[in-house]
């Protein structure tokens, strides 16, 4: 059973009709106590940081979530999802984040056109191709960004493929 | 490399896809979910869906053909049309919307895109925008008025076009698509001097639209128009060429694009 997070966010609706395509079995839940003893947890995530940052505080997530992946158990964070797990965000002031993974959250460089919009390669970092997550999904495959926003994580190490514009950032 | 996209646009009044659409004759050509399906499998990178109805029960329809569409067609889906409020844009996101499309209503309301983009983020925003060239406007400075109700009978604003794309952006809009009338519809091409000043004018992403006949149509206006995506309604609809004719085009003119099939 996949745990899917509902905290408000946009594309929860959407994050479900993709398990529900593959077939997996999944609940929805706003329920801290129900996260914490999930078995493998999804964050999805459209808009900003800050924002993203109360509606988890409110429900009590803040304090579960950074348990849940300290437990070793399978956890998705997507686009705003994953940001969070950073230290910190620049998006509308400086603020806390769940700090997770060392981080900072930063706007993409100007001099190109921001948001970043579209489809874009992502490329595989060496020490990541085993990962079950990309088994099926080949190294240079496309996938839709649209953000403004990006994770600058401390240790490279942990990332495990970046995608190029501007600079290259982080996108697993 | 950050591909250019090509948006195939589906005109959609009380649930049924208006303009003749020829290019699938095995499949109920009025039916949008089908063509929304037919165009992800021929390789569009997004999909807009201009709703043209009138009445608030026919709104309730399209958000049913949006949320039908969401559960079998995984490229982002844009929506436009009558939407005034931001909780007429949360119906269609939770619906399965990934951006709204907002054009007469910013126009009336410039706070709407503001709300639109603290309740949604920018990138959910995207400012549309129908524009004509002045008459009086000199041959070597052009300047593009904005107009509203385009559906219908058009009205004229008084706002530059240029100058209203960048007050969207600083109100937060995430991505603008502009409409040269002057070119709708001729399939002549692209009115690239409007596109050329708009990319440079904006740091958003740029969405050209209104009058696209051919794959060289796009290739320039993507290349000489600096526009980031090409949107296209006629050209595909019926089956003057494929998206991936264009595609293959746009590839050997070097334009970097997503190949699907």
């Amino acid at each position: 059973m996949i745990t899917v997070i509902n905290y408000g966010a946009g594309n929860l609706p959407n994050v479900v009709r993709a398990f529900e395509h593959l077939g997996a079995a999944i609940e929805v839940t706003d329920d801290a106590a129900v996260v914490s003893t999930a078995s493998a947890v999804v964050l999805p995530g459209v808009g900003a940081t800050r924002d993203t940052m109360e509606s988890l505080a409110q429900l009590g997530m803040t304090e579960v979530l950074p348990q849940v992946i300290a437990s070793g158990r399978p956890f998705l964070g997507i686009c705003v999802g994953m940001q969070v797990l950073c230290g910190e965000s620049e998006e509308f002031g400086l603020h806390p984040c769940l700090d997770v993974l060392a981080g900072t959250v930063r706007r993409l460089p100007g001099g190109q056109k921001v948001p970043h919009i579209g489809w874009n390669q992502l490329h595989y970092q060496e020490q990541t191709r085993d990962h079950p997550l990309f088994a099926e999904i080949p190294n240079q495959s496309e996938f839709y960004f649209v953000h403004s926003y990006y994770c600058d994580v401390a240790d490279p190490s942990l990332v495990a493929g970046t995608t190029d514009y501007g600079m290259a950032f982080p996108a697993w | 490399m950050l591909t250019r996209r090509i948006i195939p646009c589906l005109d959609v009044k009380a649930g049924r896809v208006v303009k003749g659409i020829s290019f699938i004759n095995h499949r109920d050509a009025g039916d949008p979910v089908a063509l929304a399906s037919a165009y992800n499998e021929a390789g569009a990178d997004e999909l807009v869906f201009y709703d043209i109805t009138a009445s608030s029960d026919e709104r309730n329809i399209m958000v049913e053909v949006v949320e039908r569409t969401a559960r079998q067609v995984f490229i982002p889906l844009t929506v436009g049309g009558g939407l005034r409020t931001t909780d007429d844009m949360y119906r269609m996101l939770r619906a399965g919307a990934d951006k709204v499309s907002i054009n007469t209503a910013a126009v009336l309301n410039p706070q709407l895109i503001t709300d639109g983009a603290r309740r949604f983020g920018s990138q959910c925003i995207v400012l549309s925008i129908d524009a004509r060239r002045m008459a009086d406007s000199a041959d070597d400075s052009p300047r593009w008025e904005v107009f509203t109700h385009t559906g219908g009978t058009p009205r004229s604003t008084g706002l530059e076009a240029i100058s209203w794309a960048q007050r969207g952006v600083e109100l937060g809009a995430g991505e603008i698509v502009i409409n040269s009338m002057d070119s709708d519809g001729q399939q002549s091409g692209y009115d690239l001097e409007l596109l050329r000043t708009m990319s440079r004018a904006v740091a958003v992403p740029l969405i050209a639209s209104g009058g696209a006949g051919s794959p060289e149509d796009m290739y320039r206006g993507l290349a000489e128009g600096e526009a980031d995506a090409v949107l296209a309604a006629t050209i595909f609809h019926f089956g003057t060429y494929t998206i991936a004719q264009v595609k293959a085009y746009l590839a050997e003119q070097g334009v970097p694009v997503r190949q699907t099939v």
